[in-house]
């Protein structure tokens, strides 16, 4: 595997090919924010809050670091007046269906975002796709998607595959910035299949 | 069905087709395209054949159902050929009429064009104001093509471009061609076609796909499905061209799954293409393989951004992926893949049998060759137009439009559809040109011109855009999703009364967001309808605030 040097921040970062920008980064030890990130998943690249500023040959543009590919030479901006905004937006239209999530009101604080600028509407679900990427990638059950479209898109679980495959798994809830999955499973639970779940944790039988 | 083994055995097939014809014959070519059809033109069809069979005038007259004519406003429209004679408006009880008059040789005067504003009568489509002033290269064969008959288009030199290309150049001869004519691509983005095929000519990989994006989804465009459904061989033979130079040995055609009769003529001509050996394993004997299925979108806007329609062909959901990798080099299943846009590919034929130096004599300095336009809204003549790029956006609004309906003024033209931009009727003698709309903020975009007249609400022409594209987006990414819904709430807040000072600084915050970190090109041009609102109308804007703000 070839070394690729490039600076970020400043700093000569090692890295290499294949890597991408976020995963340099974060092996020399600097912070790029992230929601829809997560160790065990392929890069999603739809929460844009890890937009990073490239430079290639003298061109800057903004990209996405957890999928930016690394390059020779590239020279990264983690931080800028444009990129804290891009950051402090994204977490405004977030806060607005999610106003007390924690990592979002963590990040508030850092990059100065207003949790009331925009009318509340409390879905809760922030659509990082955490729970439907960690269902399908790494359980491989698929029990939770996305339905509809634009504003419309919501997560759901599939009553049929969910009364099979969720009671006992349940790992989504973890990884969920707002607990929404949560919600959505006992929702989808309380309509779909009501007390299965409990009879079926008693069977001892099986 | 012979399957045609060489380059001779196309011409000598060529060759039959003409002799079995006769050229001087009357020809009544009867528009089927999509605006016409939806007048009924069908039963034109019907009522044209009753009544040649009805008096056996079968040797005197042939009749065809043919594609889009082009001057959708006065559809029905009928042509009769040779002399191309154009009568508009036709109804089935004009029939009995325009074939005693062609028959004897005659003009039926009722029904030919007149110039509402001089009475001056029009008889011949090249002397029709509408068409006068086009150049119709692409979209003028509609006529003389049935869409269901390979053999109409054989007949006016179809498939020669390709026998060209496959025996007499080598690929990197076709992609240097293609290059040098310096064909941009007509979906929107205007990028070299020739340097697009060269990358994925040039990426390395065993496989490697061709791709027509026919989705044409944006609201204000239908000169693709005009060109599409009226003359599927000559975006068929392009395509082939393309996979030759390319090395690619499977082609996709991505479609509307809503346009039935767009399907039916692009299945029929896929078949007729095998088998005549124009597709399949050794095409007209050369040794090229090449084979095309046929896709359809599933109703979304998105689907026609191209990485969206390649997630769409390998069958997932049509989301957008980052192109960070271009999908010249990584597309569908990771493999080479080049898009190109249906008027894109139409234009590879002539390019091939006419040269590069010829196509490039067309246009403007960095804008060759002509372009299709969908002419709609507040004109008179609403349409599909094809001009040479460079024409004044005048002509064709005013000589080709014929000027605003009901002869009120112009406000301003939108261009580029729902991520394109509107701009006053003060640059109306902008040439149409990539580059020069572009820094308007008006881009060309696939062709769609719509005109406003100085009644149209600019404040709710771009409320109605954003709510398109909240509809339309695939809903993935943050700020395309919630931006857009947030800057959707202000603009209807707006246009209901209930406007508020510092109403155009939040549009313009959540705009910069939008256009800076969105995942696609749809996020990420999104809010340029509103840019170009607040580069010209922003007056009509602030008055609308204001007058909210003093009504409460």
């Amino acid at each position: 595997m070839s070394e690729i040097l490039l600076q970020i921040d400043g700093k000569a970062v090692k890295a290499v090919a294949g890597m991408t920008v976020l995963q340099a980064a974060r092996a020399a030890g600097i912070a790029i924010p992230t929601l829809c990130d997560h160790p065990d998943l392929e890069p999603y690249g739809v929460c844009r809050i890890c937009t990073v500023e490239v430079e290639v040959r003298g061109r800057k543009n903004d990209v996405v670091s957890c999928l930016y590919p690394v390059a020779r030479d590239l020279v990264v901006r983690t931080r800028s007046e444009k990129i804290d905004k891009i950051r402090r937006v994204i977490l405004e239209e977030l806060l607005a269906h999610a106003p007390n999530a924690p990592d979002l009101v963590a990040l508030a604080q850092e990059y100065g975002a207003d949790r009331d600028r925009f009318a509340k509407e409390p879905s809760f679900c922030i659509l990082c796709g955490l729970c439907v990427r960690y269902c399908a990638e790494v359980k491989q059950k698929n029990a939770v998607g996305f339905i509809e479209r634009g504003v419309r898109r919501e997560i759901s679980f599939i009553p049929e595959i969910a009364e099979q495959e969720c009671w006992d798994c349940q790992e989504c809830f973890a990884i969920c910035p707002t607990s929404a999955a949560q919600a959505a499973y006992f929702l989808t639970e309380a309509l779909a299949f009501p007390g299965k779940r409990k009879a079926h944790a008693h069977d001892v039988s099986r | 069905m012979p399957k045609l083994h060489s380059a001779a055995e196309l011409e000598q097939l060529r060759a039959d087709i003409l002799a079995s014809r006769d050229a001087a014959k009357p020809c009544i070519a009867i528009c089927a395209g999509a605006a016409c059809h939806g007048l009924d033109s069908l039963r034109l069809v019907s009522a044209f054949e009753e009544e040649i069979s009805k008096h056996d005038l079968g040797a005197k007259l042939d009749i065809r159902a043919t594609g889009c004519h082009g001057f959708c406003e006065r559809g029905p429209n009928v042509v009769i050929g040779p002399s191309n004679i154009c009568y508009f408006e036709v109804k089935p009880d004009d029939v009995a009429d325009i074939v005693t008059h062609t028959v004897n040789g005659e003009v039926l005067g009722r029904l030919v064009y007149t110039d509402p504003a001089t009475g001056q009568k029009a008889i011949h489509l090249d002397e029709v104001p509408f068409y006068k002033q086009q150049t119709r290269l692409l979209i003028g064969d509609n006529i003389k093509i049935d869409p269901l008959r390979i053999e109409d288009y054989l007949a006016l030199g179809g498939y020669a471009a390709l026998s060209k290309a496959l025996f007499a150049m080598s690929p990197d001869q076709v992609v240097d061609e293609v290059k040098k004519s310096n064909l941009r691509g007509r979906g929107g983005g205007g990028f070299p076609a020739g340097l697009k095929w060269e990358t994925a000519k040039n990426a390395p990989s065993e496989d490697r796909y061709v791709i027509v994006n026919g989705h044409e989804g944006e609201p204000g465009a239908f000169m693709d499905r005009a060109l599409f459904t009226g003359n599927p061989h000559k975006v068929l033979e392009g395509l082939i061209i393309g996979a030759y130079a390319i090395g690619a040995h499977q082609g996709f055609i991505y479609t509307r799954h809503d346009s039935p009769q767009l399907i039916s003529h692009i299945e029929r001509a896929l078949v007729q293409a095998e088998d005549y050996g124009l597709l399949g394993g050794d095409i007209l004997g050369s040794g090229f393989r090449f084979t095309v299925e046929l896709h359809f979108d599933v109703g979304i806007f998105v689907s026609g951004e191209s990485s969206a329609l390649m997630h769409s062909i390998e069958g997932h959901p049509p989301e957008p992926r980052p192109k960070y990798i271009r999908t010249s080099v990584a597309g569908i299943w990771d493999k080479p893949s080049n898009l190109n846009n249906v008027e894109t590919w139409a234009n590879v034929p002539q390019i091939i049998s006419r040269g590069a130096d010829w196509y490039a004599g067309i246009g403007t300095e960095r804008s060759k060759g002509t372009k299709l336009v969908s002419l709609s809204g507040h004109v008179a003549n609403s349409g599909v137009v094809e001009v040479p790029m460079g024409t004044p956006l005048r002509t064709i609004v005013y000589d080709i439009g014929g000027g605003v309906a009901g002869g009120k003024p112009l406000k301003a033209v939108h261009l580029g559809g729902p991520m394109g931009g509107s701009i006053p009727q003060q640059l109306i003698d902008t040439p149409l040109d990539f580059d020069e709309l572009a820094k308007l903020g008006a881009p060309i975009g696939a062709g769609g011109l719509i005109v406003m007249n100085e009644e149209t609400d600019m404040v709710e022409v771009a409320r109605y855009l954003l709510e398109y594209l909240t509809n339309e987006s695939c809903g993935k990414c943050v700020p395309c999703r919630e931006g857009l819904r947030q800057m959707l709430k202000i603009l209807t807040d707006i246009t209901s009364g209930k406007g508020k000072s510092g109403d155009i600084a939040q549009l313009e915050d959540l705009s910069d967001v939008t256009g800076a970190a969105c995942l696609c090109a749809l996020g990420k041009t999104a809010p340029d309808p509103l840019h170009s609102m607040f580069r010209y109308f922003k007056d009509e804007y602030e008055a609308r605030i204001a007058a909210g703000s003093a009504a409460k």
